[in-house]
């Protein structure tokens, strides 16, 4: 599936009061889609730690539901970050995973054992309370609104294409600023 | 030197909403006393760079968080720190105990005492060390001075002795 297509249909799905936190590749792909106020595009980031801002927005935020689109690179290097956000019942926390199998903003150098790793075990190990495999851009488009609405935390890994060659995301803007806008869109 | 009832009321006085926390053997007993006084959540993470991380969310989401881990962890954590802090820019507080200070015999040659406080000045944290009973009102000042200049501070807290 293309990560691309991928990253359009949660885009389509996201709710309007949804927080949507992106990073790495697709944050690069969600900035070339319309962005909204809830939008927490992680860039610049802290290495893989887009899951764990996304456990405090949804338990600072518990009537929304936070989307974490994370890369399988950033998911291994913080991957204690999933017992956490289980061991803190976040059920509105969903953490979708773009496995790829490759650090693709670094030039695609192979993750550690690409394609042997089982993150829907490994999520379902940590107590998350629903987990979803999709590797066909027809059935994650059918089934996104249920993975969206299922019992949190959810997990669902994406397994996609690289795509070779691009650079990686650039910032949209200072982050500070970013910071100050996105916290008074979450008090509206 | 603390016992979880007076840092779970001060915590409560402060108006910090979650302890985002790892645990040593002098911080984590607080989180039995935290929990029971029931005003601030204990969110308990498996590492510490996930706490600023964490934090930064909580931050980012209207409430007041605090970090509480060692010194070990503030090692650990400098990335995530780094981002949370500086790049975003997010007045996140901590708490950090400063593992052997107060009894250099239980470890000795503990390097924690030669890299701590240079580790502080680097991330630029504005911190007080407290080793004394009687510091505890150090606690609340520097938290306030922190929160009205909207800028992250810590409290260094000396272990190794009851």
């Amino acid at each position: 599936m293309s990560a691309k297509d991928a990253i359009i249909a949660v885009h389509g799905a996201r709710g309007q009061d949804d927080i949507v936190v992106t990073t790495m590749s697709p944050a690069r792909d969600w900035m070339t889609l319309a962005q909204q106020p809830l939008d927490l595009v992680l860039v610049p980031s802290a290495m893989g730690h887009a899951t764990s801002i996304g456990l405090g927005l949804a338990l600072a935020q518990p009537e929304r539901c936070v989307i974490v689109c994370n890369g399988d690179g950033s998911m291994l290097m913080n991957l204690g970050s999933l017992v956490s956000i289980a061991a803190a019942r976040a059920t509105n926390l969903v953490v979708l995973v773009f496995d790829n199998g490759v650090y693709e903003v670094t030039g695609a150098q192979p993750i550690p054992s690409p394609g042997a790793i089982d993150f829907v075990a490994i999520a379902r190990g940590s107590g998350f309370a629903s987990v979803f495999e999709f590797s066909n851009i027809d059935a994650w488009r059918g089934d996104i609104e249920r993975v969206l609405k299922a019992q949190g935390p959810v997990l669902a890994l994406l397994h996609v294409e690289p795509m070779l060659g691009i650079p990686g995301p650039r910032s949209p803007g200072p982050a500070a600023e970013r910071a100050r806008r996105f916290s008074a869109s979450l008090k509206k | 030197m603390f016992s979880g009832d007076q840092i779970a009321t001060l915590l409560e006085e402060l108006g910090v909403t979650h302890v985002v926390t790892v645990p040593d053997s002098t911080i984590g007993p607080w989180q039995e006393a935290i929990d029971r006084r029931g005003h601030t959540r204990v969110v308990r993470v498996c590492r510490e760079g996930e706490a600023w991380q964490v934090a930064a969310g909580l931050h980012l989401g209207g409430k007041t968080p605090l970090v509480l881990i060692q010194c070990t962890g503030l090692f650990e954590s400098g990335d995530a720190l780094r981002n949370a802090l500086h790049d975003w820019k997010l007045p996140i507080f901590s708490i950090i105990g400063y593992r052997s200070y107060l009894n250099q015999d239980t470890l000795p040659g503990d390097t924690c005492l030669v890299f701590t406080e240079p580790v502080l000045d680097a991330w630029r944290i504005d911190y007080k060390l407290i080793t004394l009973p009687s510091q505890f009102g150090v606690i609340a000042e520097h938290y306030a001075t922190c929160r009205a200049s909207a800028r992250p501070g810590a409290i260094v807290i000396g272990e190794g002795k009851a």
